[in-house]
């Protein structure tokens, strides 16, 4: 038990999750996420051996839709909600690909 | 008796009979949110003029004979955090803080076609993560019981709302026990179906495999009829189950004889308030004397259901809002550097704290390294509790419980060590690992006369196991 | 170099198919719309949107993985591929990662020392990005989600080639197969078909693998032979100098032959998969298998052998009319119209390649119709049109697809077939040139050409030359 959770590993996971944390911010996430990981340790007392990992409940399969173009020309809605559009498109910060 | 003395159904008939009229219901309505809502924020968003606009033409159709179901006329209060058409949503949140969503909701929908007038959107904890609805960017809302005290969350809301009159009926989203807690602690109906019977489409997903709509109400009757209305076969949504037992109002019978009701020793035990547990055995008690068979039972396991779910959840939380990146819709921050400047701040400036920490924790244990120990861990425990819950349903018909292990926390009082907050899910959050459907409807009151909820839970597609028996309670302590 | 060196390459091959829709909402695919005019808010991660599986697009991998012998994985499922990029507009990517729909399989390409065989590791299905558009005077870029949402299969083999040619010969293969299957049509230069290469180099008898790197952004397949060149040399210099190879994602330069790394501490290239909660898995079943193998059109091999069985056209015609499914097409389809197949084999190898060739063209830009092609070869088999007119109208064919009785009509091109009027023509031709008459009646055969040379020249090329040939016999 007891995680201990790096500057770095803090660091890492708000990369990962594009958030910026102040210091103070990373101070409380790491006690968190310390005391959450070292909750969820409790599942290590469970033998799951053999045992299937579940993530859907019903055994629902195939589901499909067919092949038939079923939508028009809907621009005006995407781009209702766009914070900065720009001819017809979605502006964002420059991307060098 | 005034019009919001009406249930949602008894309000229908009244609207059909001609003795009120839906603009009536939707004055009534608007004049008790201005006299009460200032106390208890049920609402982001309320809609006078769309109400008003949408009664004059659900009127005119009632009266062209064009809509004729047991809702049709009733102001509703939609949870914030499921898509209208034209109507701010905001999932409580900053980042959604403009958003006007171009479609609505498949449930809404439903509502609309049965001639459902939308009062307004309600608040939630930001997301749907919280039980307080205190992680709002739009304020807290208080329990109109005893304003000093949480509606409870994510639906608090919707609950508050319905347990206030500002609306007749509501529509919350149950993720870990997000309607039946707070329907609990405000004291009125709430309900979590079946997992896939009401469709996703349209709200806005917090954990995706756990995420059901469900009703708030003010009796059990409202419940099932609303259930009715908003459940249907979605082919938008790859989950959406096509069932032909949604006739959930004919289990609105008065009998529980020789039904089998467990209820969990686990659920009895170290945690839960005396005074909760002294109404839930109560409840129980009545439910016997109409017939039932009650037994206690070892369910198991049910220590587990927390550290499972908030993997799960947050691992799907994490996931589903990375969405919201100040591109395509929503808050973008103002000044940023770079791409990847603009993604964190947008992000570190629109999500509050609890739905950061969330999005840490589920990221956390989805890098690589972690997988398999932590989320793939947590995929075989919930295969267990699922089989923990299908041998309890071998043998008996309804499981029996509390909904919380206490009434309605102060505001303020639950925020500070967030484990502890989790654990007041205890009772509510393994259906949504299993799927099961469950209700909860007041049993009583505290010494502080504060709701007590009693929560029935049923197998999955078993609705009507627990509305029968919940109606049949109901019924007996009228 | 004083070390002999193996390169080992393996390749990841994105596919887009040929649905009509996308894999998740109901958006045409269709090229050269408006920006976000194919656009829903499924595709543009609208919050509260739901995706729902295009059972085509399954077809479609299965249809490859059973052409390519896979096998089909018959419990599968979508994953979530999260990283954040504007062109993806979830932040997510639904993605195969865990279970892949088909796995294990292999092709056979023609290699140096006879047919090799190259491991395909396993095919998964996946959406396409967006694209972005850089502004040339903001400092911003624009994205257009018309392609978000497009159905791709990912091909990855096993590190089973070692040279570029086996690398070309392999992708062909695939694209082979895949137009024959009518899943794609496999355009490196349009995007329809894209390659990453994997590469490291070892010494030679070396049991362990180099480091790889993976090279991204090759659009033909003259720039995947230069790429894997210039990194194989990379690699090398690096090694013989000491330094270690750098796992990574390298970026190719086609214009200035170098590849750079991608390389961003923002890009943490931990994706963290899991299970997509808003998709069910797939179960395939033998039933479903089948049905799909008995829809399975003719591959290449098979077709071949039919041609050469069925139409008695030369095994060398065959190897390449079938190297392009579309002028096997039009092989076949002008040969259901009636035609001669070796006439029409003729056509395509000859004349159709010449123009294409002219035309700096590929035979999957063919645009004529069997139809007209077809036509043609009638008026020439019913003696309307002599082969030179023939040569002109078929240009035509090609290049606007006109109909030939039509046009032969119209610009009077019928073969002339009135002897007495030739008769008046040859005469006068016979009359004009003597020292020709001379030299064939001395016994040189060849001067007879000459004749009719001037006679065709006198007619505008519409004369019947066999008709020609005959007068001249008895005049002379």
């Amino acid at each position: 038990m007891a995680n201990v959770i790096s500057d770095e590993t803090i660091d890492y996971v708000g990369i990962l999750a594009k958030l910026e944390l102040s210091d103070e911010e990373k101070e409380n996430a790491k006690k968190d996420m310390e005391s959450m990981l070292d909750y969820i340790d409790k599942l290590n007392e469970l033998d799951t051996a053999g045992v299937e990992p579940m993530s859907h409940v019903f055994p629902v399969n195939n589901v499909f839709r067919e092949d038939v173009v079923t939508n028009d020309d809907d621009r005006e809605n995407i781009l209702k909600n766009a914070p900065e559009e720009q001819n017809g498109m979605f502006q964002v910060p420059k991307t060098f690909d | 008796m005034g019009i919001l003395d009406f249930t949602a159904v008894e309000l229908a008939e009244k609207i059909k009979s001609k003795e009120v009229s839906v603009r009536e219901a939707v004055d009534a309505v608007l004049e008790q949110i201005d006299k009460t809502e200032e106390n208890y924020n049920c609402y982001v968003t309320v809609d006078r003029e769309g109400a008003i606009k949408k009664a004059e033409e659900v009127q005119k159709k009632i009266d062209a004979g064009e809509i004729d179901g047991p809702l049709a006329g009733v102001p509703v209060a939609i949870k914030d955090n499921m898509c209208t058409e034209g109507l701010l949503t905001t999932c409580s949140s900053k980042i959604l803080g403009n958003f006007i969503p171009t479609f609505s909701s498949e449930a809404v929908l439903n509502l609309e076609k049965a001639g459902a007038v939308i009062i307004g959107k309600t608040n939630m904890d930001e997301f749907a993560m919280g039980s307080t609805t205190e992680t709002s960017a739009y304020g807290v809302t208080r329990n109109p019981r005893n304003p000093e005290h949480v509606p409870g969350g994510s639906s608090g809301g919707s609950a508050a709302a319905v347990a206030a009159n500002e609306c007749f009926y509501a529509l919350g989203s149950d993720t870990g026990g997000s309607i039946r807690q707070p329907a609990g602690y405000c004291g009125v109906v709430g309900m979590k179906p079946t997992y896939s019977t009401v469709s996703r489409y349209g709200l806005i997903a917090y954990g995706s495999s756990l995420d059901q709509i469900g009703p708030l109400s003010k009796d059990v009757r409202d419940c099932a009829t609303i259930l009715e209305v908003i459940a249907s076969h979605d082919p938008k949504d790859s989950t959406s189950v096509k069932r032909d037992d949604t006739d959930f109002t004919s289990a609105l019978v008065e009998d529980v004889k020789g039904m089998k009701i467990g209820i969990p020793k686990d659920y009895l035990g170290e945690g839960l308030d005396p005074e909760v547990r002294d109404a839930v055995l109560k409840a129980a008690e009545v439910l016997k004397d109409k017939g039932a068979i009650i037994e206690e039972f070892d369910l198991g396991l049910v220590e587990y259901a927390i550290p499972a779910y908030y993997t799960i959840a947050a691992a799907e939380a994490s996931s589903n809002l990375e969405r919201f990146d100040g591109i395509k819709y929503g808050y973008r921050t103002e000044e940023f550097t770079d791409l990847h400047n603009m993604y964190k701040k947008t992000r570190s400036e629109g999500f509050g704290p609890e739905v950061k920490r969330r999005i840490m924790l589920g990221s956390f244990v989805l890098s690589s390294g972690y997988y398999d120990a932590y989320y793939l861990k947590a995929l075989r425990v919930k295969a267990l509790i699922k089989k923990a819950f299908d041998d309890a349903f071998a043998k008996y018909d309804v499981i029996l419980g509390p909904v919380a292990p206490t009434t309605a926390p102060k505001l303020g009082e639950s925020l500070s060590d967030p484990i502890k907050m989790y654990l007041g899910d205890i009772y509510t959050i393994s259906l949504n690992l299993a799927g099961l459907p469950g209700i909860c409807l007041p049993c009583g009151e505290d010494s502080n006369g504060l709701p007590i909820g009693l929560q029935l839970i049923g197998d999955c597609f078993k609705e009507k196991n627990i509305i029968r028996a919940a109606f049949t309670y109901e019924q007996s302590v009228k | 170099m004083s070390k002999e060196y193996e390169t080992v390459i393996g390749l990841e091959v994105h596919v887009e198919l040929a649905t009509k829709t996308k894999i998740f909402c109901g958006c045409s695919t269709a090229f050269g719309a408006e920006p976000n005019a194919h656009t829903c808010p499924v595709c543009t991660g609208m919050p509260g949107s739901l995706p729902v599986l295009n059972k085509q697009v399954v077809e479609y991998a299965m249809a490859v993985g059973i052409a390519t012998n896979c096998n089909i994985t018959q419990y599968c499922k979508f994953d979530r591929k999260n990283y954040f990029y504007p062109d993806n507009p979830q932040n997510y990517q639904i993605s195969q990662l865990y279970l892949p729909i088909c796995r294990d399989g292999y092709v056979e390409i023609k290699g140096e020392n006879g047919t090799k065989k190259v491991g395909i590791h396993e095919i998964h299905m996946e959406e396409d990005a967006g694209k972005l558009i850089h502004s040339e005077w903001d400092d911003c870029s624009m994205v257009d989600y018309n392609r978000s949402g497009v159905p791709l299969i990912e091909i990855v083999s096993e590190p089973d080639m070692r040279s570029a040619d086996e690398v070309i010969a392999y992708l062909d293969k695939l694209r082979l197969i895949i137009q024959y299957l009518g899943a794609s049509d496999c355009k490196l230069n349009e995007g329809s078909m894209r390659a990453d290469v994997n590469l490291s180099v070892r010494e030679v008898g070396a049991k362990e693998f180099g480091t790889r790197t993976e090279m991204k952004n090759l659009n033909s397949f003259k720039a995947i032979a230069r790429a894997i060149e210039n990194e194989r040399e990379r690699q090398i210099d690096l090694i013989e100098s000491g330094e270690a190879v750098v796992q990574e994602t390298r970026r190719w330069d086609d214009n200035k032959e170098y590849s750079y790394a991608m390389r961003s501490k923002e890009d943490a290239q931990d994706y963290r998969y899991f299970p997509e909660p808003d998709l069910v898995p797939i179960v395939i079943s033998d039933e479903w298998i089948d049905e799909v193998k008995s829809r399975q059109p003719e591959l290449r091999d098979e077709k071949m052998a039919r041609y050469e069985a069925d139409y008695k056209i030369p095994a060398y015609d065959a190897d390449i009319i079938t190297s392009s499914k579309k002028m096997a097409d039009i092989f076949e389809q002008t040969v259901e119209l009636g035609a001669n197949p070796k006439k029409v084999s003729n056509y395509l190898m000859g004349e159709t390649m010449r123009l294409l060739k002219e035309n700096d063209m590929d035979a999957d830009e063919i645009s004529f119709s069997p139809k007209n092609l077809a036509a043609l070869i009638k008026l020439i088999d019913a003696g309307t049109i002599n082969s030179s007119v023939a040569k002109e109208v078929f240009e035509k064919i090609f290049s606007d697809d006109i109909e030939p009785e039509k046009y032969v009509e119209e610009n009077g091109l019928k073969m002339d077939n009135d002897e007495d009027g030739l008769r008046k023509i040859i005469e006068e031709v016979v009359a004009a040139n003597p020292q020709s008459v001379e030299d064939y009646r001395n016994g040189k055969e060849k001067a007879i050409g000459f004749l009719v040379g001037q006679t065709m020249k006198a007619t505008k090329g519409k004369a019947n030359p066999g008709i020609i040939n005959k007068i001249l016999k008895e005049l002379l």
